[in-house]
């Protein structure tokens, strides 16, 4: 049992992870945390079973085009949802906004996919029992993601651009820096994230329109619990979270373990509430 | 320059309310009677919409005190609508416990649903915006999910059947009669809470946070009334939905209902009663009209919802608010009346004096105050000046509680000052202004005011709530009190004005009137000349003189040295966190290296 609690905690737990990257690349360069972020991550399920099974198209064609899909959408949330309201930041018009996109693409997807789980394909086909794909290719997933992340941060100009970027808005503009570009890229870039997500967790969690929210709330717990912006602790967080999950799933049963989960998200909020490895807050007066 | 006519006696401040109140109440009046007549319709069918709008309202009128006063953003309520149902459906079938009488089913749906109102709010008390909307959101799947799984007591999908109430609330007409008077009384009580100082307050804490602390409003404990209120209502509203429904099964919460209290408060606009009621009945009344778009409601919900927020964020309130429409006066000037003073502050007693010990502060590696030493007087004015950076506005933060310094203390008559607590500054007398002003636009001038005093409030929440005389007899006293400052400032003409209309210089007053509401020990002004010009400049003078006349303490930061050698009994000049000299306007005037680094000579 150990085995399997390991095994799924440590598949969902990337899911998580990843969502939360997912946030933290729209949060970056925005200082907006999208409501989009799960649909993403549903998207990614729902379009590669489209490319894959309903369409029967190859696997290595399904993936490139499940995330050009979302990376798409990615962009048309800057362009519809955050870019409006990013002058009034303070008044948080950008929680409704993009819950209302993000409610929008739920239901689309509803009336034209399909109210009911669809199955989704086996990728590679390889492995069994635990050791089963569907339960590595999320972490895979998720080791690649950081892994390119780090690479684009580091080693490249755009993606230094990125941290200047989320360091200082206005510093980087007053460098020169095409900062409307960049925030476009990064929305596309959570776009593609997103997506990954869903498909390497596409056996876990099948083509459902309603993982949206779940991966909306369960990938955001992540993010709060390891400070926003963070990625080392979207990832920690997204990882404990997944164990801590599937452990109270095997030992109390499903519902509970969701009922364990919002607990334990409350308490540890009021006790960090800039999460465990966020940054205290900003001067106000 | 034509001055605005401020003659009319202090006497008269509060005689103008009577109409006022009447042209407030007129539409909820009309809405009433239109209720109350639509039995003569015989069509039960229309009974059975317009019940569902009353049960709505109870709900929604609760979550209009948390979202559009408030500014929190609750997105998941069905949540407590569906802990409301259960709760009563549950107890009156006696699936848990002995049946009990419909009536108290209800009663017991109303207390969970305030006490996980509160449960469910309890990140909002420390973490904004996103966080809570997020938690409202887990929680309502959760509780789907439970009440899908608890099948030997909520029936699981099967569902269960809802309380039935006796006669005379058996029938469709009889039943609507009592949603209705329940959703006449919950108008009352959440108007009552608005138009009271926690309404105030909390407008006050959503757009201007740091203000409602300086005026001693603490956060946790009036979010805790609200969202227990809140809960109680949704919870409320659950049983009656249950009843209503007359058979329930977790399908019957979908989100589209949470959509729908959410987006009702949103159309009718922040910091409204009636805008949030016309949002209920038009989201009611639009799946009705609307029936083939059936499947795409959720979608149409979530149009709106994005239609709003980009083209009209103040929603149906901001249209129909009279106070967007009346005129002003062109060419406006604020005349202060330091002669109304007196009566305003009254003679401060005795007082020891503010002092501050070898204070020290750093932000990172900067020091940005290096052991100050700091005596304020009553009576006094002291100016507090230096170059940019040098620690004037610190020092004023440090003394007010919005930092914490690392070693030094501070004593106020007599008694120390516990350092970091904004919130605990007003009850020791201790008021002040800030930098760029503070307030909230949608607000009066007058209930922008009036905050200021929200700590000398002695009736309770309850009280508040049924408008009791105490109640009533503060909220005239405050009133009376706040147009009396606005007339010492210069802004009496301007009292009903929505306050994003007034210009920069005039918020500066309306900040001094807030902050001499609370009638304080030490006044402290971060830089109130700043952008006013030279006979504005002139006025002020005159008014801060006769602030510390009435044996006020005034603490003076400030960039104009004309005003500062004009009017400061005493001096302290600040250069990178140190004193630099300090002594009466001739010493520091003839104080060498401050003549050479600052006033030029």
């Amino acid at each position: 049992m150990l085995a399997s609690i390991l095994a799924s905690g440590l598949a969902v737990g990337a899911i998580y992870a990843l969502i939360g990257i997912t946030y933290n690349t729209m949060f970056a360069t925005s200082r907006v945390m999208s409501f989009t972020a799960g649909q993403l991550g549903m998207l990614g399920g729902v379009l590669g079973s489209l490319f894959a099974l309903r369409l029967g198209l190859p696997i290595l064609l399904a993936l490139p085009l499940t995330l050009a899909a979302c990376a798409l959408v990615g962009v048309v949330t800057e362009y519809v949802a955050v870019r409006p309201v990013l002058k009034s930041l303070d008044q948080h018009l950008y929680v409704l906004s993009t819950l209302a996109l993000a409610l929008m693409i739920q239901q689309v997807t509803a009336l034209t996919w399909s109210t009911e789980p669809q199955p989704f394909p086996r990728l590679l086909g390889i492995g069994e029992g635990i050791w089963d794909e569907k339960y590595w290719l999320p972490v895979l997933a998720c080791a690649a993601t950081i892994i390119g992340l780090e690479y684009l941060y580091r080693r490249t100009l755009v993606g230094r651009a990125f941290l200047a970027v989320a360091e200082d808005n206005f510093a980087a503009r007053a460098l020169g820096l095409p900062e409307r570009n960049l925030r476009i890229a990064s929305y596309a870039l959570a776009g593609a994230i997103g997506a990954l997500a869903g498909f390497a967790g596409g056996q876990l969690l099948l083509a459902f329109f309603a993982n949206g929210p779940l991966l909306n709330f369960y990938g955001f717990v992540p993010v709060a619990l390891g400070g926003l912006g963070n990625n080392r602790g979207a990832v920690i967080g997204g990882l404990l979270l997944g164990l801590f999950q599937q452990a109270a799933n095997f030992l109390v049963g499903g519902i509970f373990s969701s009922v364990a989960v919002f607990a334990l998200f409350i308490i540890v909020l009021l006790a960090v509430p800039q999460g465990m490895f966020g940054a205290p807050a900003a001067r106000r007066v | 320059m034509a001055a605005i006519d401020d003659a009319m006696p202090v006497a008269a401040g509060a005689a103008p309310s009577r109409p006022r109140l009447l042209a407030l109440l007129w539409p909820f009046a009309a809405l009433l009677a239109l209720a109350l007549l639509l039995p003569l319709t015989g069509n039960e069918y229309w009974a059975l919409i317009a019940t569902r709008a009353c049960i709505y309202w109870v709900l929604v009128s609760g979550l209009n005190l948390i979202v559009g006063f408030a500014g929190q953003l609750a997105i998941g309520y069905v949540s407590l609508l569906t802990v409301g149902a259960y709760t009563a459906s549950v107890l009156a079938a006696g699936n848990l416990l002995e049946p009990l009488h419909p009536a108290l089913a209800l009663a017991a749906a109303a207390l969970l649903g305030a006490v996980f109102g509160v449960v469910v709010g309890l990140p909002a008390l420390r973490l904004r915006t996103f966080y809570f909307a997020m938690t409202t959101l887990g929680f309502a799947t959760i509780v789907t999910q439970v009440a899908l799984a608890w099948q030997d007591v909520t029936g699981g999908g099967i569902g269960i059947t809802g309380p039935s109430l006796p006669a005379p609330f058996d029938t469709a007409w009889g039943f609507y009669y009592l949603c209705l008077a329940l959703a006449a009384l919950c108008t009352w009580i959440t108007g009552n809470i608005a138009r009271s100082r926690f309404g105030r307050a909390l407008v006050t804490l959503r757009d201007a946070e740091v203000a409602a602390e300086a005026s001693g409003i603490a956060k946790p404990w009036l979010l805790v009334l609200v969202f227990l209120l809140a809960g109680a209502l949704a919870g409320f509203a659950g049983g009656l939905f249950a009843t209503l429904q007359t058979y329930i099964t977790p399908d019957a919460f979908t989100f589209d209902l949470s959509l729908l209290f959410f987006i009702a408060v949103l159309i009718g606009g922040r910091g409204s009663i009636l805008g949030p009621l016309l949002g209920t009945l038009l989201l009611t009344l639009l799946p009705e009209v609307a029936a083939p778009l059936a499947a795409w409601s959720t979608f149409l919900y979530a149009a709106l919802l994005l239609v709003i927020v980009l083209a009209i964020p103040g929603g149906i309130a901001s249209l129909i608010d009279p106070r967007n429409r009346r005129k002003l006066p062109e060419n406006r000037a604020v005349i202060p009346r330091p002669e109304l003073l007196p009566a305003l502050l009254g003679q401060q007693p005795r007082h020891a004096g503010l002092t501050l010990r070898d204070i020290v502060l750093a932000f990172g590696g900067v020091r940005a105050i290096d052991g100050l030493d700091l005596d304020l007087r009553p009576g006094e004015v002291h100016g507090l000046i230096g170059p940019n950076g040098s620690g004037k506005t610190t020092t004023l933060n440090v003394i007010s509680g919005y930092y914490r310094p690392e070693t030094g203390g501070m004593t106020c008559d007599g008694s120390p000052l516990p350092a970091g607590d904004a919130v605990g500054r007003a009850a020791r007398g201790i008021a002040r202004t800030f930098q760029t002003p503070r307030v909230v636009g949608e607000a009066s001038v007058l209930e922008n005011v009036m905050v200021g005093a929200t700590i000398e409030g002695r009736a309770g929440f309850l009280e508040a709530l049924l408008s009791l005389p105490r109640q009533r007899r503060e909220e005239r006293m405050l009133e009376d009190r706040a147009r009396q400052a606005l007339q010492a400032v210069g802004l009496g003409a301007l009292a009903d004005i929505r306050a994003d209309r007034l210009q920069h210089s005039e918020l500066r007053f309306m900040e001094i009137a807030r902050a001499l509401m609370l009638r304080p020990a030490f006044l402290m002004l971060d830089e109130p000349a700043a952008g006013l010009s030279t006979d504005e400049i002139k006025r002020l003078d005159q008014l801060i003189r006769g602030v510390s006349r009435q044996g006020i303490g005034v603490l003076l930061v400030e960039h104009h040295a004309d005003l500062i050698f004009e009017i400061c009994d005493r001096i302290t000049v600040l250069n990178l966190g140190k004193v630099l000299a300090a002594g009466t306007p001739e010493e520091i005037r003839s104080h060498k290296e401050v003549v050479s680094a600052y006033l030029g000579g």
